[in-house]
C-alpha cells in the first residue's frame, strides 16, 4: 500500500489534470480520499463540478482514466443524475423550485414570466452566457411557496414580478460594471 | 484516551451551568427556511446589540434549529419566559432586547397558546429550537450520547434489537416496515462485514422534515446509526443525502467531526470492543436514489437504477454485503427509544403505528412548518388546528400525502386518523410525511398531471411498464387538461393504472400511478367535467373551445 501511495503522486506531478489549472489538485485529493476505488465516481464529479462549474469531456476523461472506470460509464453518471451539468452555466442562476407546494402557489406562472420576458426555456442559458434558468425538484423550503434561488440566495413567497426585478439588477450591475 | 460516563456527565455539567448562568436565552431560528428570510442578519445584529450593551453575562444569543413555524418566519423564542417572535428584522432588535423581563414586544408576539404549538407531541424533534446544531455540547447537556453508552455498556446488542421491536416503530421513510424486524434479519446474517445507512434522500416534493431534523439535531441521528451499528453489528455508516441540501451536509459533516473528536465515533467508542465511523455521501439529484437498492448503486459509484428484490439489502446490500438502510427520522427515534425503553413509545400513538410522525404541513394552509403529532391524530385537526386553516377564506379541497407516491385525501375523510393503515385504506399512503394542502383553486386532473410529469422524468429508464407507462398516462392527462380528451380516455387511463402499478419493477413505478388512481376514485366529475363539457371546474386548466381545437 505504502509503495503504491507513493508512486502515483510523481506521475500525476508530471500530467495533473488535463490542464495546468490548480483546481486539478483538488479533484486529485478527493479520489485519494477514497482510495481511487471506482465507487468515489460521484463524488469526484461533485468535486469537479463545485470547482468548475460543469463537466467537460476532458474532465470526463481524466477522471474516468484516474479511477479505471470506462470513459461510457463515467459519461452514463454524468448524465443520468440531474445535479451534474456538461454545459458551462451563465454567469447567474435563477433555480426555480417546481416542487409540490411551489406548484400550488405558481411557479409555473414564474417560468413563464421568465420564458416569455427573458427568452429562454429551463435548463437553459441566454446567449451572452449571462443568465440560466434551471428548475429544482424540491428545494425543502416548502414552508416559503414559490422559493427561487437567486445565485444561491434562496428567496420565499416570490412573484414573477419580483424574479422580474431581480434579474433586471444583475443585468444592470453588468452593463454598469 | 477513551471516553467515560464521567467525562460525558462532565461536559454535560459544565454546559448546564453554564446556560443556567444566563437570566434570559434568545433562540434564534437558522435552519433553512427562517435564514432565507434573513433570520442570519437578526441573530448578528442581537449579538452586536448584546454586546454593546455589555449584557453578554446576563443573556445569551443562540441560534437553533428549526422552531417548526416555518410561515412566520424568522422566528425568535426566549426562554425561560417561553415567548415566541414572529417576522422579526434587524430593527426590532432594540425592542426586543428592552422587553426583556418585561412584557413582550406585542407587534411581533406569536402566542406560544396557539394550536399549532399546542397540539404538537415533540419526540424526534424535542431538541429542534432547543439546542444549537452545531455544538456537541449542547446535545450532551440535554442528555445526548448516554443513550450510546447504556447500549454499549449494559446492553447486549439483542437487547437493544428487542427494545426496538418492543417499541413497534415501522420505517418512517414511507412504507411503514416494522424496523425491528429489520434489524433482527440484518443482525442475523451471518457476514462478518455489515454496513448501517441512513436514507437522507428526501426526494418527495413537498416533503422537508429529514431536511430539518438533520440541519436542527444531526447528533441525534449520528447516535441513532451508532446504536444501530452496535445491534446488528456493523462498524461503518453512510449517510445519503440530497446535494440540494447544503446546509444540511455542512452541519451533518461538522457534527461528525465532532462526535470524533470526542470518541462517541471511532475506534473502541466508550472503551468498548465496538468501533464506528460514519461517511457522508452526496446525491446528485435522482428521485429514484430514495429507493433503497437503487441509493445503494448510487453509493457504489454507479447509476441510480434499482434491482430486483429478493434479495433484499438486509442480506445482500452494499458490495454485496448484510445492509441495514434505514431513514433519518427512524434513527432519529432510537435514542428515546434506548433511554426511555421500548414500550414507553409503544405507549403512544394507534395500536398498529406506534410512536409520533413528523409531517412537513404546506400548500393552502394558514401555519405551514414543521410539525410532530401523536400517530392517530385527526386530518381535521392536522389542517384546521395545527394548520390554522386555509388562507383567504378559500374552500378545502383535498390534503396530499405521499408525493407523487401517494393520494389525495379528500374532504369526507377529514375526520379521519392519521396512521399507515388508515391513510391505505383511503387509497393514500404515509409516504416520508409531507401534506400538501389544496383548496378550490386546484384543479386535480392538473395536480394528477404535476405527478405524473415528476415521475415520468425521475423514472430511471430500466422497466419497460414504468418508462412508458408513465409516458403515456401523462400523454392522456395532458390531452384531457388541453381539452382535447375523449370518453373513452379515463377506462385508458384506469387502464394504464393498472398496468404500471402491477408490473413495475420498484416503488417508484407502482406507486407512480396513485396520484391518478386516487384522484379518479374522488374527483371523478373534474374529469368528466374535462372530456365531456370541456371546462375545467377551477379555472387551472387552460382548455381549448372546441372550435379553437385543431
Amino acid at each position: 500500500m505504502e509503495k503504491k501511495a507513493v508512486q502515483p503522486p510523481n506521475q500525476r506531478a508530471e500530467k495533473t489534470g488535463p490542464s495546468e489549472d490548480r483546481r486539478w489538485r483538488l479533484v486529485d485529493r478527493t479520489m485519494r480520499l477514497h482510495g481511487n476505488k471506482s465507487h468515489a465516481l460521484i463524488e469526484t464529479l461533485h468535486t469537479v463540478q463545485e470547482h468548475f462549474g460543469f463537466l467537460d469531456l476532458d474532465a470526463l476523461k481524466y477522471v474516468a482514466e484516474q479511477l479505471r472506470v470506462p470513459l461510457s460509464r463515467v459519461y452514463a453518471v454524468a448524465t443520468f443524475y440531474q445535479h451534474f451539468t456538461l454545459k458551462p452555466p451563465g454567469k447567474h442562476t435563477c433555480v426555480v423550485c417546481k416542487g409540490t407546494a411551489c406548484y400550488i402557489g405558481g411557479a409555473s406562472n414564474i417560468l413563464n414570466e421568465i420564458e416569455g420576458k427573458v427568452g429562454i426555456a429551463p435548463n437553459e442559458t441566454t446567449s451572452d452566457g449571462e443568465i440560466s434558468l434551471v428548475t429544482a425538484r424540491c428545494l425543502g423550503s416548502c414552508g416559503l411557496a414559490p422559493a427561487v434561488v437567486m445565485d444561491g440566495e434562496v428567496c420565499g413567497r416570490m412573484t414573477p414580478p419580483a424574479v422580474m426585478e431581480r434579474i433586471e439588477k444583475w443585468r444592470s450591475h453588468d452593463t454598469d460594471a | 484516551m477513551t471516553l467515560t460516563l464521567e467525562d460525558l456527565q462532565g461536559i454535560s455539567k459544565i454546559e448546564q451551568d453554564r446556560q443556567e448562568g444566563f437570566h434570559h436565552h434568545i433562540n434564534v431560528c437558522i435552519a433553512a427556511g427562517c435564514l432565507s428570510c434573513q433570520s442570519g442578519l437578526v441573530k448578528e445584529a442581537l449579538e452586536k446589540e448584546v454586546a454593546r450593551r455589555g449584557l453578554e453575562n446576563w443573556c445569551r444569543v443562540k441560534g437553533v434549529g428549526c422552531l417548526g413555524l416555518c410561515a412566520a418566519g424568522p422566528l425568535i423564542s426566549i426562554e425561560p419566559e417561553g415567548t415566541y417572535y414572529q417576522g422579526v428584522t434587524v430593527a426590532d432588535v432594540s425592542d426586543i432586547l428592552d422587553a426583556l423581563g418585561g412584557s413582550p414586544v406585542s407587534r411581533l408576539d406569536c402566542s406560544a397558546e396557539l394550536p399549532f404549538f399546542q397540539r404538537q407531541q415533540k419526540i424526534v424533534l424535542e431538541n429542534c429550537g432547543k439546542i444549537e446544531p452545531e455544538r456537541i455540547e449542547d446535545y450532551i447537556a440535554e442528555g445526548g450520547y448516554e443513550p450510546l453508552y447504556n447500549a454499549l455498556r449494559l446492553m447486549t446488542p439483542g437487547e437493544v434489537i428487542e427494545d426496538v421491536v418492543a417499541s413497534g416503530l415501522r420505517g418512517r421513510g414511507g412504507a411503514g416496515f416494522p424496523t425491528g424486524l429489520k434489524w433482527t434479519t440484518v443482525s442475523k446474517a451471518a457476514n462478518g462485514t455489515k454496513f448501517v445507512i441512513c436514507n437522507a434522500d428526501e426526494g418527495d416534493p413537498g416533503a422537508f422534515m429529514d431536511r430539518s431534523v438533520l440541519e436542527s439535531d444531526p447528533h441525534r441521528v449520528i447516535e441513532g446509526m451508532a446504536i444501530a451499528g452496535y445491534a446488528v453489528g456493523a462498524s461503518r455508516g453512510f449517510i445519503y443525502v440530497r446535494a440540494e441540501y447544503p446546509l444540511a451536509v455542512k452541519r451533518l459533516r461538522t457534527a461528525i467531526a465532532q462526535a470524533e473528536r470526542l470518541g462517541v465515533l471511532g475506534h473502541n467508542i466508550f472503551n468498548t470492543t465496538f468501533s464506528f465511523v460514519i461517511e457522508v455521501r452526496l446525491g446528485a439529484g435522482a428521485f429514484v436514489c430514495g429507493e433503497e437498492t437503487a441509493l445503494i448503486a448510487s453509493i457504489e459509484g454507479r447509476l441510480g437504477r434499482p434491482r430486483p428484490r429478493p434479495p433484499y439489502p438486509a442480506e445482500m446490500g452494499l458490495w454485496g454485503y448484510p445492509t441495514l438502510i434505514n431513514n433519518v427520522e427512524t434513527f432519529a427515534n432510537i435514542p428515546p427509544i434506548v433511554r426511555n425503553g421500548g414500550k414507553w413509545l409503544a405507549g403512544i400513538g394507534t395500536e398498529k403505528s406506534k410512536g409520533t410522525k413528523v409531517f412537513a404541513l404546506a400548500g393552502r394552509v394558514n401555519h405551514t412548518g414543521l410539525i410532530e403529532v401523536a400517530m392517530g391524530t385527526m386530518l381535521r385537526d392536522i389542517v384546521f388546528d395545527i394548520g390554522g386553516g386555509i388562507p383567504d377564506g378559500k374552500k378545502f379541497k383535498a390534503v396530499q400525502t405521499g408525493g407523487p407516491s401517494g393520494g389525495c385525501v379528500p374532504a369526507q375523510h377529514l375526520n379521519m386518523p392519521v396512521d399507515y393503515e388508515s391513510l391505505a385504506e383511503v387509497g393514500s399512503i404515509m409516504g416520508s410525511g409531507g401534506l400538501i394542502v389544496m383548496d378550490e383553486a386546484s384543479c386535480m386532473v392538473d395536480v394528477a398531471k404535476f405527478f405524473m410529469e415528476f415521475c415520468m422524468s425521475e423514472s430511471c429508464g430500466k422497466c419497460v411498464p414504468c418508462r412508458v407507462g408513465t409516458t403515456q398516462i401523462h400523454d392522456v392527462l395532458c390531452k384531457i387538461t388541453n381539452g382535447s380528451g375523449k370518453d373513452s380516455d379515463i377506462a385508458l387511463l384506469e387502464e394504464l393504472c393498472d398496468l404500471v402499478k402491477n408490473t413495475a419493477l420498484c416503488g417508484l413505478g407502482q406507486t407512480a400511478p396513485n396520484p391518478v388512481m386516487s384522484t379518479l376514485r374522488y374527483f371523478r366529475d373534474e374529469y368528466t367535467a374535462h372530456v365531456r363539457d370541456n371546462v375545467c371546474l377551477s379555472g387551472a386548466c387552460k382548455i381549448h373551445t372546441p372550435t379553437e381545437a385543431p
